[in-house]
C-alpha cells in the first residue's frame, strides 16, 4: 500500500508558494499594469538619456564654437577681417578661423527671412567661425586684443545661448527621472490594491494557515512570490516592447532635427533590462507591505 | 497544560464567559458540554489563543497568553490540534496537501511514509489525492483530526466534532481521540452529544466540563 500511495505524495517544490490559490483576474491586471508600466518606463528612460546626450553635446559643440562678429565701414571691413584672423591664428587655443562667404551668412538666415532676402542691400556684419582646440582660448585676453587690432570685432563664445540650451535639456532629463519615479509609484499602488484584493479574497485561507501555525511571515512570503513574479513577469514583456518602440524611433542621422537621437546609445541599450529588476523589487515592497498591514488587521 | 485563572471573555460590552479557574492536566480527557450558544466554541478559542481573555489569565503549555506576539502564537498553534466543526481546509489542496499543511507552514521535513500511516489511521488512504468539496462529512472530521495530530500535539481541542456524522461515524471518531489520549495527549471535546459521552464511559476516564450561565461547572465523578 505505501508503495502505491507514496507516489501520490510527491508534492511539487512550491507546495509552500501554493498555500494561497491561483486568483486570475488579479494575476492579469497585476501582469498588464506592470507591462504597461515598464512600457512606459522604457520612454521615460530613453528620454531622460537622450536628453543628457543632447545637453552634453550641445554644450560640448557650441562651447568648442564662437563667432567674432565684425561692424564696420565698408571701407574697412576687409582689412578688420584680415586682422581679426591673424589675431585669431596667432592665439593659443584656437585651432581654425575662417570668414563665413555671403551664401552661408544668407543660408543662416534663410530659416528667418526665407530665399529671397537681398542680402548685398543690408548692412550685415562679417562673420568669422572659430573652432576652439580642447583646452580652449582666453576670452578676456582675446577681446582685449581684438579691441587693438580691430576695434569693430565683437567676440561671442555663445555663452549666453547655451546656458539656457543645456538648462533645458537638464530639465527635460530631470523630468524623465521624476517620470520613472511616479511610474515606480503607481506600480506599487496599483500592487498594494491588488494585493489587498487578492488577501481580502483569500481571508479564510489565511484563517486557516494562522490555525495551523503559519506566522505572518510565512502568509506574506506565500503573497510576495505571487506578486513578484506577475511584477516581473509583466514588466520584461512591457520593456521589451518599449525597447523595440524606441528601436524603431527615427535615427538622427535620417531626420536630423531636434527630437532626432531619442532613444538609447551603445550600453545604455542594456538599461531596460533593469526595469524588470526595478518592477519586481516595488511589487515584492509593495506586497510585503500590504500584507503585512492586513494581516495584522485581520486577526 | 492548559490553565484558567478567573478568566473570562466579552465582547461588545457582552460578558460571554465569566470567573472559570480550572486546570487541564497533561493526559487528561474532558468533554466540554453545554447548550448551543453557551460559549463552547469560545471556551476553546481561549484554548488555542484564536481569542484573547478580557478578564483573568489564561496559560497555555505555561505561556500566559496576555504576552504573546503574533508570532509566539503561531508557534503555540504548531503544539496544539484543534478540528473544527467545519474542518477549514484549503479546497485546491489534496486532502495529502491539507493534512500535511501544519508541516509545510512550519517549514518542517515531511516524512511521506508517515504521514500514508497517518491516513491510513484515519481510514483515508483510498481518498489521497482527493479535494476537500469531494470528501463526505466523516471524512472530512477524520482529515482534520489527521491534520490536527500530524505535528504530534500535547493538546487536541475537537469543536463538534461530531456534529455532521451519523452515529457510527461518531464512533469512530471518538475511538481515534481516544487512541490519542492513550498515547498521553491531552483532548477537549466540545459536544452537546450526551450518547457520545457515555458511550465514551467505558472507554477513557474522562471529565466533564459544563458551560452555564457564562460559567464553567466541573463535574465531580469521572463518567
Amino acid at each position: 500500500m505505501r508503495t502505491i500511495l507514496l507516489p501520490f505524495l510527491n508534492f511539487s517544490e512550491s507546495a509552500q508558494g501554493r498555500v494561497v490559490p491561483p486568483s486570475g483576474f488579479t494575476a492579469r491586471l497585476t501582469v498588464l499594469t506592470a507591462a504597461a508600466m515598464a512600457f512606459l518606463a522604457v520612454f521615460a528612460l530613453a528620454l531622460s538619456l537622450a536628453t543628457g546626450r543632447l545637453a552634453e553635446r550641445w554644450g560640448n559643440e557650441l562651447a568648442r564654437a564662437s563667432t567674432v562678429r565684425i561692424s564696420a565701414p565698408e571701407d574697412q571691413v576687409d582689412a578688420q577681417i584680415k586682422a581679426t584672423l591673424d589675431v585669431l591664428n596667432t592665439t593659443p587655443g584656437v585651432a581654425s578661423a575662417r570668414a563665413l562667404s555671403r551664401d552661408e551668412e544668407m543660408a543662416l538666415l534663410e530659416p528667418w527671412f526665407g530665399p529671397s532676402l537681398p542680402v548685398d542691400t543690408l548692412p550685415l556684419p562679417a562673420l568669422i567661425e572659430v573652432i576652439e582646440t580642447a583646452e580652449g582660448y582666453d576670452g578676456e585676453g582675446l577681446r582685449l586684443r581684438l579691441a587693438g587690432e580691430a576695434p569693430g570685432a565683437v567676440l561671442d563664445d555663445h555663452s549666453r545661448w547655451r546656458r539656457p540650451l543645456i538648462k533645458a535639456a537638464s530639465r527635460l532629463r530631470f523630468l524623465g527621472y521624476v517620470s520613472l519615479i511616479l511610474m515606480a509609484g503607481v506600480t506599487a499602488g496599483m500592487i498594494t490594491l491588488a494585493a489587498n484584493a487578492a488577501l481580502a479574497a483569500n481571508a479564510q485561507v489565511i484563517r486557516t494557515l494562522r490555525l495551523v501555525g503559519a506566522t505572518d511571515s510565512y502568509i506574506a512570503r506565500a503573497f510576495e512570490r505571487r506578486f513578484t513574479v506577475r511584477g516581473f513577469t509583466g514588466a520584461v514583456i512591457g520593456a521589451f516592447f518599449g525597447t523595440v518602440a524606441v528601436a524603431l524611433l527615427p535615427s538622427a542621422q535620417q531626420e536630423g532635427g531636434f527630437l532626432t537621437g531619442l532613444g538609447f546609445s551603445g550600453l545604455q541599450w542594456f538599461w531596460p533590462c533593469v526595469i524588470p529588476l526595478l518592477a519586481a523589487f516595488v511589487a515584492f515592497l509593495a506586497t510585503r507591505f500590504a500584507a503585512l498591514q492586513t494581516l495584522r488587521r485581520l486577526m | 497544560m492548559i490553565e484558567f485563572h478567573n478568566a473570562g471573555y466579552g465582547y461588545g460590552g457582552r460578558e460571554l464567559l465569566t470567573e472559570m479557574t480550572l486546570s487541564l492536566a497533561p493526559g487528561s480527557f474532558h468533554f466540554l458540554t453545554g447548550p448551543s450558544g453557551a460559549g463552547k466554541t469560545t471556551f476553546l478559542k481561549l484554548c488555542y489563543r484564536e481569542l484573547q481573555a478580557t478578564a483573568g489569565r489564561v496559560s497555555i503549555l505555561g505561556q500566559d497568553t496576555r504576552d504573546m506576539g503574533r508570532d509566539e502564537v503561531a508557534q503555540l498553534r504548531r503544539k496544539i490540534g484543534v478540528v473544527h466543526q467545519d474542518c477549514q481546509f484549503l479546497d485546491h489542496l489534496s486532502l495529502a496537501e491539507n493534512v500535511a499543511l501544519p508541516l509545510t507552514v512550519a517549514d518542517r521535513p515531511r516524512d511521506d511514509q508517515d504521514l500514508v500511516d497517518l491516513l491510513a489511521w484515519v481510514g483515508l488512504t483510498e481518498q489521497i489525492k482527493a479535494r476537500p468539496p469531494e470528501l463526505s462529512g466523516g471524512e472530512r472530521q477524520r482529515a482534520a483530526l489527521a491534520r490536527a495530530v500530524i505535528m504530534s500535539p500535547d493538546v487536541i481541542l475537537a469543536d463538534e466534532p461530531t456534529g455532521n456524522v451519523d452515529w457510527e461515524m461518531s464512533l469512530r471518531l471518538l475511538q481515534l481521540l481516544v487512541e490519542l489520549n492513550r498515547m498521553g495527549k491531552t483532548v477537549v471535546i466540545a459536544t452537546h452529544d450526551m450518547h457520545l459521552i457515555r458511550q465514551a464511559k467505558s472507554q477513557v476516564q474522562a471529565r466533564v466540563l459544563r458551560i452555564s450561565n457564562r460559567r464553567i461547572q466541573q463535574s465531580g465523578a469521572d463518567l
